[in-house]
C-alpha cells in the first residue's frame, strides 16, 4: 500500500456496470516526507475520503476486495483514511 | 486506473480467440490537466468509446473483471468515458 493525497476527483456518466455508485477520485502519491512520488492516478473511494485528505490505497487485484462479493474493474482503491504518520527522527 | 486519451484504432485479424470481436484502440495516458504523459498502450474498449475522447483504464489482472473479459488474454480495459475532471490544488 502507498500513501497519497487525494487532489480530484472524475467524472463518468458512461461506465462499466460494475462501477456504477462508486466514486473515483484522483490520488497524488506522496513520499513520508509529504512530497509528490510519481504520477496520480485514480482510485475509488469505499471509505468516504475527500479531498485534501491523506489516505493510503492498494493497488492491482486487490483493488476490488473492499466490494466483494461484487468484483469490479478497478486496480486502486482507497482502503484507508490517514489521521498521522509518525517517522523516527533519525531514521 | 489511469486517465488516458484514444488516439487511434487497432485491427488484427490473426489473434487470441478470446479476443475476437473486442474492440481495441491505442490510448496515451494523460494527466489531470490533460497532459500527455508519455506512454502509449493498447486496450480493449468495452464502453463503446471513441477516438478523442478522455476514458478511464483499468490495467493489470483487473482488466479481466471489465464486463465481457472474463478469461481474456488482456491487461487493459477502457471501463468509462470521463465526462468532467476536477483538480483541487
Amino acid at each position: 500500500m502507498q500513501l497519497a493525497r487525494v487532489v480530484g476527483d472524475v467524472v463518468a456518466t458512461r461506465k462499466d456496470g460494475n462501477l456504477v455508485g462508486l466514486k473515483l477520485l484522483i490520488l497524488q502519491p506522496l513520499t513520508p516526507e509529504r512530497e509528490s512520488a510519481g504520477r496520480t492516478l485514480i482510485a475509488v473511494d469505499p471509505m468516504g475520503a475527500g479531498v485534501g485528505e491523506e489516505v493510503f490505497f492498494v493497488r492491482g487485484r486487490e483493488a476490488s476486495f473492499p466490494f466483494y462479493p461484487a468484483e469490479p474493474p478497478v486496480d486502486a482503491s482507497i482502503v484507508g483514511i490517514v489521521d498521522h504518520w509518525d517517522l523516527d527522527a533519525d531514521r | 486506473m489511469l486517465l488516458a486519451k484514444i488516439i487511434g484504432t487497432v485491427v488484427a485479424t490473426r489473434k487470441d480467440p478470446r479476443l475476437v470481436s473486442s474492440k481495441l484502440m491505442v490510448a496515451r495516458s494523460i494527466d489531470p490537466r490533460g497532459k500527455p504523459e508519455g506512454n502509449y498502450l493498447v486496450a480493449v474498449d468495452t464502453v463503446d468509446a471513441g477516438v478523442g475522447e478522455t476514458v478511464l483504464i483499468v490495467s493489470g489482472s483487473s482488466a479481466r473483471m471489465a464486463a465481457g473479459l472474463k478469461d481474456c488474454p488482456v491487461d487493459a480495459a477502457i471501463v468509462g468515458i470521463i465526462d468532467e475532471i476536477e483538480m483541487n490544488e
